[in-house]
């Protein structure tokens, strides 16, 4: 490179993490940024990732990919050296350079350090065998993955928000996983004693061991990790061992180089060293004797940095009140500020409800809050954080404060949804990049964006742990108005109108026929199209089930001759199997009827029952007629209704057993059958949280326990593998059918067609389904009852009614009249 | 009054409203739908999608058009042609409706199988 030809100063970059680049974005805003060349030196062999995802890689949410930041070709665009996998090794501050790893020396004017943390490790034996890692970087995550694919017994050190990260993926790559903590209870330095408890019972039932109290003294092994041994003499075994007990900030640079370092590099306000010309940023520094582990002040501070960098001589950094939250899927944990009442003249306000799994407790200081810890429902989280730095006075809001933002400003009225109109400019939407709601709608307005990735793009609102998402779209749609994508989704290009909109319309104006529909809502075809029409005739269906006539012409041809259309023309036929039970008799009649009709394929299915694939659709009757003499019915194995209630042997046979699962699984299969639903339903029944029959990822699930029965609501096992919800524990068999009863109807009532349970609760949210179903007992009963109601008219088998002759015209072609 | 090689295949009740039937007879060997709409109108197409082979005959008819049962093309009964952006056409077949009975029109050379 030739100095003398390029007038501008070099900066250089010691870190190419998210400190370091944020503070590089931040430069290249600004018109000082004119004055640097920049060269950016990183240890990783990897461009510039958002290392706060790296848990959602580790549970499979995300690839690597998916988590860059910047890609090499921004550096490129930008001008930008980048020089990756060359360690920077020394500071020369006498002569302004650095020297790398590999001997190479650069001169600078102005040093960036931004090295951030390194992961502690605890003074024990077994550190360095194979199997053991930490949990900070994409080498980790890929240790992490590797054993998880060869290897069964994962233990994580430290309960704090990484190790139950790291937890919770590792358990969804399908290890057996348990936690050791030192303290008492979990994440104790954001959440109090009782919603750390919470945490940990709900992580337990999703199937984590916890070793609380637990001080690792060895991991023990000699080829590779075997275990961990705790001081109080419990040993776990374990073949991957990680480590996240915390880390610290990595300033081994800046003391060879004998900067100012306490913990971290000391900073002032201006994010500069003890050397005028050295600037640092990040997890490695130390301003007013505080550190930092959190992304939202590593972004104030990238921006103070950048703008003293471009010549700005007034920008400081200001420590603000942090609030924390914990990535795992279903679980909602909010902490900001205080945990607690420091003394006497604080007060605590706390609100607990253990059967919805919330808990809230806001901690105020002369009529301002200064602490909140929110657990289950973590919706009001950014609005206390607000309060708190703003230290608004809460003195007219203090009794209804707990209760949430709606209740407390509404003076008691929930109001529905936020009320953007009213929301202050200055409040605070994404918690990671410091995005304020004003910020968000002049962007959407002035350059007029109309999709969250614009706005992703523009305003790095919800670009960062994404948890922020469902807001961020909210505001585009008030801000964008129409113009905002997705636009409306109608039932189909006949209308204007969306599904709620056509079912509301069902209910309340009485609508008890296509055309009735149709006529109301102005449909453009008279007769609909291939997509409204099946949509249709399911709202009918689910809404008059006494009156309205099912449409068969409305079907799909699955549904219309009760069997599967495969893709040779022929059908396949699956009878039910209650619970996946069957006997000599069935199988007789199966095996008789495969010989009889020729059937070339006989297979088991997933679901626990038989299927006879390559049936000729003229012997559809025939087999049907068959299989009922020996009492089998329709599995409806075809149908958007309830498929297949798997089921465990249970407490009858084995020995793990807690409850008869087999049996429950049998009455929620004679309760549920027949039911149209708008998409299909799979259920299944575990006797143990072993879970052999994979309830997990079922529509509705149950886990047997000793104290009863665990509901589990939104498992999907297909493309997009979801694990389900908790719904609720209950202690009878009569509870779990009433409950089962209520959210198949809730989901039959207000899910749109063609939408599995899990997108319907993604879209509407666990707490609103707890809500109807869990808090609302005489909601759930008459839900339950309009279920069983629906049941009357439903439980007709199709394939008796069709050996009986009912649409015979399907079953045969139509042959040339004789004699004609 | 037809020729031999119109076909008489029965009543109109056979077929369903905004339904179809495959036929026992063939087309140059290949198999054969016929249409009936809400309006009473009969149309008859070679029972395959132009796209993949689907059988017309199994899908959703609404007005003059039916939508094959396997990627959603919609065909149009008149003339056998695929509503746009899907490009093709499904051979159409002449019927008639004479004395409440369908006849239609397949040469006997054609519908030798």
């Amino acid at each position: 490179m030739n100095m003398i030809a390029d007038p501008r100063k070099h900066l250089v970059v010691v870190g190419n993490g998210m400190a370091g680049m944020r503070t590089v974005e931040e430069l290249l805003k600004l018109e000082g940024a004119g004055r640097y060349r920049i060269t950016v030196f990183g240890a990783e062999p990897h461009p510039n990732y958002n290392r706060i995802m790296l848990s959602s890689v580790l549970a499979g949410d995300k690839t690597v990919d998916e988590i860059v930041i910047n890609p090499r070709e921004w550096y490129q665009q930008n001008g930008i050296g980048l020089v990756t996998g060359d360690a920077v090794a020394g500071i020369h501050r006498g002569d302004r350079s650095i020297a790398t790893a590999s001997g190479r020396v650069v001169p600078y004017d102005k040093l960036l350090i931004a090295t951030g943390s390194r992961p502690l490790a605890p003074p024990i034996p077994g550190l360095g065998l194979p199997g053991v890692c930490a949990f900070r970087d994409i080498a980790d995550v890929d240790k992490m993955l590797a054993a998880a694919r060869t290897h069964k017994r994962a233990v994580v050190i430290g309960g704090g928000l990484l190790g139950l990260e790291a937890a919770w993926g590792l358990k969804q790559r399908g290890m057996s996983v348990a936690l050791v903590h030192l303290m008492p209870t979990l994440m104790e330095r954001q959440l109090d004693a009782p919603s750390g408890q919470m945490l940990q019972r709900d992580l337990d039932r999703r199937g984590i061991a916890f070793f609380t109290n637990g001080q690792t003294e060895e991991i023990t092994g000699t080829e590779r990790a075997e275990g961990v041994q705790l001081a109080d003499g419990r040993f776990i075994p374990a073949d991957l061992v990680v480590l996240a007990i915390g880390i610290r900030p990595n300033i081994e640079l800046a003391k060879i180089a004998q900067l100012d370092v306490n913990r971290g590099i000391i900073v002032t306000d201006d994010m500069c060293t003890s050397d005028p010309d050295i600037f640092a940023v990040g997890e490695c520094v130390e301003h007013r004797g505080q550190t930092f582990g959190l992304v939202a002040p590593l972004w104030d501070q990238a921006k103070v940095c950048a703008a003293r960098l471009a010549g700005d001589g007034e920008a400081a950094f200001q420590s603000r009140a942090l609030a924390t939250s914990l990535k795992i899927t279903g679980i909602d944990v909010f902490s900001a500020g205080a945990l607690m009442a420091a003394d006497e003249s604080d007060d605590e306000i706390t609100l607990r409800d253990d059967a919805r799994g919330l808990y809230k407790k806001i901690v105020l200081r002369e009529s301002r809050l200064v602490g909140a810890v929110l657990y289950g429902d973590v919706g009001d989280g950014q609005w206390y954080l607000q309060l708190m730095r703003d230290k608004t006075d809460i003195g007219a809001l203090r009794e209804r404060l707990v209760f949430g933002r709606a209740f407390a400003e509404a003076g008691g009225i929930a109001p529905a949804g936020p009320d953007f109109a009213a929301m202050p400019d200055d409040m605070q939407i994404c918690g990671c990049n410091g995005v304020c709601k004003g910020v968000i709608v002049n962007a959407i307005r002035e350059k007029h964006l109309t999709s969250l990735s614009e706005v992703r793009a523009h305003t790095k609102a919800s670009a960062s742990c994404g948890q922020c998402t469902g807001q961020v779209e909210a505001l585009l749609a008030f801000a964008a108005g129409a113009a905002a994508r997705p636009a409306k989704r109608t039932v189909c290009d006949c209308t204007e109108a969306s599904h709620d909109e056509v079912r509301q319309g069902i209910r309340d104006q009485k609508l008890k026929s296509m055309d009735a529909v149709r006529a109301a809502f102005g449909w453009s075809k008279p007769e609909g199209c291939a997509k409204c029409r099946p949509a249709l005739n399911y709202y009918l269906l689910c809404a008059w089930p006494q009156e309205y006539r099912d449409d068969a012409r409305s079907r799909f041809v699955n549904e219309r001759v009760h069997a599967n259309i495969q893709k040779d023309g022929t059908y396949s036929v699956i009878p039910r199997m209650w619970g996946g039970l069957t006997s000599a008799k069935e199988l007789r009649a199966i095996a008789d009827v495969a010989d009889k009709f020729n059937i070339p394929t006989v297979k088991v299915t997933g679901g626990q029952r038989i299927d006879l694939l390559g049936v000729k659709k003229h012997d559809l009757p025939g087999v049907w007629d068959e299989l009922g003499k020996a009492g089998m019915v329709s599995g409806h194995a075809y149908a958007k209704g309830l498929r297949t209630v798997k089921t465990c042997v249970g407490s009858e046979w084995c020995r793990f057993g807690t409850q008869d699962s087999t049996g429950l699984g049998v009455k929620l299969e004679k309760m549920c059958w027949g039911s149209w639903t708008p998409h299909k339903v799979k259920l299944a029944v575990s006797g143990c949280p072993r879970n052999c029959a994979e309830a997990t990822i079922k529509d509705l699930g149950v886990v047997c326990v000793e104290a009863g029965y665990d509901i589990l609501v939104g498992g999907n096992g297909g493309v997009d593998v979801r694990v389900t919800d908790p719904l609720v524990r209950v202690a009878t068999e009569r509870e779990v059918l009433e409950l089962t009863g209520a959210f198949l109807q809730l989901y039959r009532e207000e899910a749109h067609y063609l939408e599995r349970t899990a997108p319907w609760i993604a879209r509407v949210g666990i707490a609103y389904v707890k809500k109807r179903v869990v808090e609302d007992a005489d909601g759930r009963a008459a839900l339950h009852a309009r279920f069983l109601d629906s049941q009357r008219f439903a439980q007709i088998d199709p394939w008796t009614e069709r050996v009986m002759g009912v649409d015979a015209y399907e079953f045969a072609p139509l042959p040339e009249l004789a004699g004609a | 009054m037809a020729g031999a090689n119109w076909k008489n295949i029965g009543p109109l009740a056979n077929i369903p409203v905004q339904g179809a039937r495959r036929l026992c007879l063939k087309h140059m060997g290949r198999p054969v739908a016929v249409f009936r709409t809400s309006a009473n109108e009969i149309f008859a197409l070679v029972d395959e999608c132009p796209h993949k082979k689907g059988p017309l005959s199994e899908g959703i008819v609404a007005g003059r058009t039916v939508t094959c049962p396997l990627h959603s093309w919609v065909i149009g009964l008149e003339d056998g042609m695929a509503v746009a952006p899907d490009e093709g056409c499904a051979q159409s077949i002449s019927v008639r409706l004479i004395g409440g009975d369908i006849y239609i029109h397949l040469p006997e050379a054609a519908s030798a199988a």
